[in-house]
């Protein structure tokens, strides 16, 4: 699975001269190399749903899983795609574009769809209930966890 | 096993008889027809299951203890609204149910509510139509009237 989230999500980073690192700065790991399930997300929603705006956000250390997991996503997307859609359609096709990652190490899942003009009215993100501890006996999240580490 | 699950829900998308593997040898053949019969017996329960009453969810734990936070937000708005008489099935006690239900609404996540029959969606679809005022709309539509319009004739 996660062969194809390492396929073109080579970061191009084009530093303008004003905001160049000076020599004397080390430079630190891309942060993204640790979060192969984030970047997989934001790659997907963002090459299937041309947003105009996306924002994926793990929020698996708010639930009952171990730390680094990659298991509880919120995503909000912006796109015009989703213009005379209702909800549901909307859900679906974030849910298509992430049948991948659902199907192995992505146990839950929180959307917001939104066209530009809802999100212009409302910027705001959702925010997800509290965890009431459901995955930690859960196996099957277990297993999802460990297909994100492979 | 993952490849019959996926076997089993082509078939029955497709409405087409359930497929039966060729044989390997007598008892895998066996297990793996039992296993397709009981997987397409599940999805046909279910097709019961959504239709048996108005409101019908599908959660972790049970409405008096949720397992599950966004499964907990469901039980919430559907208490908020005064909708005591609903079925609820808690996935954490069948694992089949469980997966069969993601199967059956084509929708990879618990909660899921169904309204007449007809799949709503999950936590955040039921969430925005609360908060937008479709949700006592389409609930009046099943013919049950919302306690917030009670509460706010209260307070008017």
């Amino acid at each position: 699975m996660l062969s194809s989230a390492f396929q073109c999500t080579r970061r191009i980073t084009a530093w303008p001269s004003s905001t160049r690192p000076l020599a004397h700065f080390t430079t630190h790991m891309d942060p993204d190399a640790k979060r192969p399930v984030e970047r997989a997300i934001r790659t997907k929603l963002t090459s299937m749903l041309k947003p105009d705006h996306v924002e994926v956000h793990n929020e698996s250390h708010m639930h009952a899983v171990p730390p680094g997991s990659e298991s509880h996503f919120r995503v909000l997307v912006v796109s015009s795609q989703f213009e005379g859609l209702p909800l549901i359609q909307r859900h679906r096709l974030v849910n298509e574009a992430l049948k991948e990652e659902l199907s192995s190490c992505v146990h839950a899942l929180a959307i917001q769809a939104k066209t530009p003009e809802q999100w212009g009215k409302d910027p705001s993100l959702g925010k997800s209930p509290s965890c009431m501890g459901g995955s930690r006996d859960d196996h099957t999240v277990e297993e999802k966890l460990k297909a994100g580490r492979e | 096993m993952n490849s019959l699950i996926r076997s089993t829900a082509r078939c029955l998308r497709s409405g087409a008889a359930v497929c039966v593997p060729r044989q390997a040898d007598g008892r895998v053949w066996s297990a793996s027809v039992r296993f397709l019969c009981a997987a397409a017996d599940l999805q046909k329960d279910l097709g019961e299951m959504v239709k048996k009453d108005k409101v019908v969810v599908f959660i972790k734990g049970t409405p008096a203890q949720p397992m599950c936070g966004f499964s907990n937000a469901v039980v919430q708005i559907l208490r908020m609204h005064g909708v005591d008489n609903y079925a609820a099935y808690n996935v954490l006690e069948d694992q089949d149910l469980r997966e069969g239900v993601k199967v059956f609404s084509n929708w990879p996540t618990i909660p899921q509510v169904y309204f007449n029959g007809e799949f709503v969606g999950g936590c955040d679809i039921l969430l925005q139509m609360h908060q937008n005022g479709d949700l006592v709309d389409e609930l009046k539509k099943l013919g049950i009237r919302s306690a917030l319009l009670d509460a706010e004739k209260e307070s008017k």
